[in-house]
């Protein structure tokens, strides 16, 4: 394949520190105004710094230029689609990032005395309001940062409320299509994993899982699970499932990373789960960031309620003439503690809130409806044609939200692999599907479209695939050197870790 | 109400044909009946985006910021200057809106960013190693724990009283899953207990956690501290304010095996308390068991020089229960805040601003504890926070200083029940001179009114 360079490929990259040269500066600072002494009469020699770190000398022109040309190295969501699966990357609403501007929010100190903080007490209770009647569940805290730190909470929850009970369980299940940060979690809450296999429908194996529970009898804490899971399937025995959990004396976890699904649709609480964690990053429209900020806010039941994060947020009924007023409560005996600095990262649920009250109740629902619609479509677009036959769905089912294919006949029968497909649709200018996971799924290829996406979108997505393929079939080698328009092409990743160059080092 | 969907009923009706279902009902009927909520949400209706704006701006409006009052609280995070490029590039589409790099050809801009950040927190700390941040201060400790637990094999940490109130209990709470046991140990005249340490830290101490400056704004001697850690064989964990690095001897060079910290007061605004971040450095020992992401240089194919996620095989999408962390998610467009701040700052800047702060703290200590009924609460040297004894109760010389105009400071006692007649009181290079003298004669005059019995 005959190839030009891009002007970007041309352009080698630099580092902020190696543009930097001695005597330029942006920063204008303002005058002490105070009567100045030494700093060595205010802080012992010992204990001050030498020399000042390296950090760049630039003049504010070049900071902005070198920035803006790094974001042009970037793809992202506002730039086209980004079918990544259980990373629901809908639309950001630039609303959103308004209203968490404004200095009351933006400007607000932490440790300021509720009292005269009352407007962002009130915001934290209406959402978490919000998201115990979408989720079922009676109970909130939004102070976990994430969706894995949700998860810990949850497991940390589930500990004290076994302990509690003066039990002393080791055991979590989860099935072989989880999430990586769900066996993280349990390994780092002091727990130990134990798989259960997933049937013919994608499903849980409802004999293993009863093989599980009588070998462990007595000993499992909690199962934890995504549902719709990761396969983009309904469990349908969800009902059985808690019951069987339940009754072993466990609690059931929700992992809501594919909560997008299910919005006012159907309720992890009203399946039985006691947990919760919420990515307010995921389907609350957090916007991503290229790797947070986010939220995992959890909801949970009454039984385990008592246990929940120091501190609370409350709102204490009218006492007097005012009306209702808004309180951290950090009276909780059996609380676990707390799981960060402070209330959590307010902003985002300033920007999560917003978005709850544009859509409602009733566009939320409609929100997950057409985020379900749109995988379908997908899906069967994708069932046509050449994508149909090397690129199987690997549950012949109706999906929910997202949908898993297998790459496994395309890499048998044309020699490209799940990788080489998902490097050649960055040329296309797509991002590509999450690939190689579940690892359940040979060459996995995992799609999820989100309801913020046009059909035209989704037709376009298919059409590059069925050209890629085509094309794979004419001549593999064009996609498994892919991508060729992309700032730098293949990287070594394997060198990076071997021999990892983590700084630049400096003179 | 608001929709941020473009199917109409035409595009509607040829999906459904095109799946061979007659409704998109059709598609939830794998959700047994029972489980089907069949009736709306009980929440609001949508709304349209004008009325949106108003409902979040009362809200808004009900909060005391640091806009509407002179802030002089600090306990961790600070009301600094953050400048309009800051916002300007971090509200970049391509900044804001991707997911995490997890394709490195088409995430270049976001790589670099974290490669400069940790190479811009190496020098600062002066260790060797950076991740590309975690959630925010206290977790980062937390996980401090989890890697010297995993470093050592031991299960027992020693841990300063002056380190921050939040960072202790979530240390305590992360260690009640993992197993293992925190110990701490007490202030005197500010500073930690040094014989009460070298008495705590024994052959089954993992890692003794520091904190400079410390709660109360007492500059640590890291060092003389930390070499019963060293000798032990535990871990040396110094939490630290990354602004004032540009002065105080960075922890890498006070024997730390680990630095971190909270990162809001680089480029990050309060935001009631989140997003920030969390910093994380190490020695070169500890590369293989950091938490969090970490950017790597590398080459493409045709020797272009490029940047990647490094070292993968620690995290949680690879390893899975093996992995060093459970962390997915942090806090990148926060970090990038911090490295375009940094870059603002520059060498020269940076340094400036932490002498700065000295400076003012210096001459905002010597003028409030010249106010009648107000004393230091310790003498040891302070960067940009420092503590205070009032003689009169401290909550209602709070509310008598906000009616001013002023949030005075952090009262001790909500942490401290030894100090509750303290006050914490922290500058930044907003808090000007005259702000200084004005709260000072608020200060002055709350406290005698309280003496005298004045009704508010």
């Amino acid at each position: 394949m005959a190839l030009t360079e891009t002007p970007m490929q041309r352009e080698a990259a630099k580092t902020i520190f190696e543009k930097s040269k001695p005597g330029r500066r942006a920063a204008a600072l303002p005058a002490s105004e105070v009567p100045e002494r030494p700093l060595s009469e205010l802080i012992p020699a010992n204990l001050l710094r030498s020399e000042p770190p390296q950090l760049p000398e630039i003049a504010e022109p070049e900071i902005v230029r070198h920035y803006n040309r790094l974001s042009r190295r970037n793809f992202d969501l506002d730039s086209g689609f980004y079918p990544l699966g259980s990373c629901t990357m809908k639309h950001n609403p630039r609303l959103n990032e308004r209203v968490a501007a404004l200095p009351g929010h933006a400007r607000l100190h932490p440790a300021q005395d509720p009292r005269r903080a009352q407007g962002a007490l009130e915001l934290m209770w209406l959402l978490q309001e919000s998201l115990s009647e979408i989720c079922g569940l009676p109970h909130v805290s939004l102070q976990p940062s994430a969706g894995s730190h949700g998860e810990l909470a949850g497991l940390l929850l589930t500990r004290a409320y076994h302990a509690d009970r003066g039990e002393a369980r080791t055991k979590v299940l989860a099935p072989d299509t989880s999430h990586g940060t769900n066996p993280a979690s349990v390994t780092m809450a002091g727990f130990e994993v134990v798989k259960v296999a997933t049937n013919d429908r994608g499903g849980v194996e409802m004999d293993d899982l009863r093989a599980k529970l009588e070998e462990n009898q007595g000993d499992v804490a909690c199962l934890m699970l995504t549902n719709p899971n990761t396969l983009g399937v309904f469990d349908e025995n969800i009902a059985e499932i808690a019951a069987l959990i339940h009754g072993a004396g466990g609690t059931l976890y929700y992992d809501g990373a594919n909560l997008n699904a299910v919005m006012g649709q159907s309720r992890p609480g009203d399946m039985g789960f006691d947990i919760v964690h919420v990515n307010l990053h995921k389907s609350f429209s957090q916007p991503h960031g290229g790797g947070g900020p986010g939220a995992g806010p959890i909801a949970v039941s009454d039984r385990i309620e008592p246990y929940l994060p120091r501190p609370q947020v409350v709102r204490r009924e009218a006492s007097g003439d005012g009306g209702p007023s808004f309180d951290l409560d950090f009276d909780r005996p059996k609380s676990i503690g707390r799981l960060r600095g402070f209330q959590g990262n307010f902003g985002v649920f300033v920007r999560s809130y917003a978005y709850i009250l544009s859509l409602g109740g009733d566009g939320l629902a409609e929100a997950s409806e057409t985020a379900v619609l749109n995988a379908n479509y997908l899906k069967a677009r994708l069932a046509e044609g050449r994508a149909g036959e090397r690129l199987p769905i690997a549950f012949e089912r109706h999906c929910m939200h997202e949908f898993v294919l297998s790459g496994k006949p395309m890499k048998r029968q044309l020699g490209i692999a799940t990788l080489d497909l998902a490097k050649r649709l960055l040329d296309f200018g797509f991002h590509p599907p999450t690939v190689y996971f579940p690892l359940l799924v040979e060459e996995a290829l995992m799609v999820e479209p989100t309801e913020t996406e046009t059909k035209e979108s989704l037709d376009a997505f298919a059409e590059a695939i069925e050209q890629i393929i085509a094309e794979a079939e004419a001549d593999p080698e064009v996609a498994k050197s892919a991508p060729y328009t992309t700032p730098v092409r293949r990287l070594d990743e394997v060198r990076a870790t071997r021999r990892p160059v983590v700084r630049q080092p400096l003179a | 109400m608001t929709r941020y969907t473009s199917a109409t009923p035409d595009d509607r009706r040829e999906m459904l044909d095109a799946i061979g279902v007659s409704s998109a009902a059709e598609l939830f009927e794998q959700i047994p009946e029972a489980l089907r909520l069949g009736r709306p949400l009980a929440l609001p209706e949508g709304m349209p985006e004008a009325e949106v704006f108003e409902r979040l701006a009362a809200l808004a409006a009900r909060n005391a910021d640091a806009e509407a009052e002179v802030c002089f609280l600090g306990a961790g995070m600070y009301d600094h200057y953050v400048p309009a490029i800051v916002d300007a590039i971090t509200q970049r589409s391509e900044f804001l809106t991707p997911y995490t790099p997890y394709q490195p050809e088409i995430s270049q801009g976001g790589l670099q960013v974290m490669f400069e950040f940790q190479t811009a927190m190496s020098e600062l700390t002066g260790l060797p190693v950076s991740n590309a941040g975690l959630y925010e201060g206290p977790s980062s400790v937390a996980s401090a724990g989890y890697l010297a637990m995993g470093a050592t094999g031991r299960r027992r940490f020693v841990v300063s009283r002056g380190l921050h109130p939040h960072s202790r209990e979530t240390l305590v709470t992360y260690a009640a899953g993992f197993g293992a046991e925190v110990v701490e140990v007490g202030l005197d005249g500010g500073l930690t207990d040094a014989a009460a340490l070298a008495a705590a830290v024994d052959g089954e101490t993992a890692a003794v956690f520091l904190q400079s400056p410390n709660f109360l704004g007492a500059v640590e001697d890291v060092e003389a501290l930390g070499a019963g850690a060293k000798e032990q064989g535990a871990l040396l964990v110094v939490a630290c304010d990354p602004m004032t690095l540009g002065v105080l001897r960075p922890p890498g060079e006070q024997g730390a095996d680990i630095a971190l910290g909270e990162g809001q007061p680089l480029g990050n605004r309060l935001d009631f308390g989140g997003p920030s971040f969390g910093f994380f450095c190490a020695t070169e020992e500890q590369i293989r068991r950091m938490p969090g992401r970490i950017a790597g240089e590398t080459e493409d194919v045709d020797g272009r020089r490029g940047f990647v996620l490094a070292l993968q095989t620690r995290e949680q999408h690879i390893r899975r229960e093996k992995a060093t962390n459970n962390i997915c998610t942090a806090q990148a467009l926060n970090a990038l805040a911090a490295m375009v701040h940094l870059a603002w700052l520059g060498r020269q800047g940076f340094r400036e601003l932490g002498e700065l702060l000295v400076q003012r703290t210096a001459y905002a200590r010597k003028r409030l504890a010249g106010v009648e009924g107000v004393e230091l609460l310790h003498e040891a040297p302070v960067a940009r926070e420092f503590a205070l004894r009032l003689q009169a109760p401290v909550a209602a010389v709070l509310d008598r200083c906000a009616e001013r105009g002023i949030a005075a400071g952090y009262p001790l006692g909500r942490d401290y029940p030894e100090f509750e007649d303290g006050l914490l009181v922290a500058i930044t290079e907003r808090r000007t001179k005259a702000q200084i003298d004005d709260l000072a004669e608020a200060l002055g005059a709350a406290v005698a009114a309280e003496r005298e019995g004045v009704a508010v």
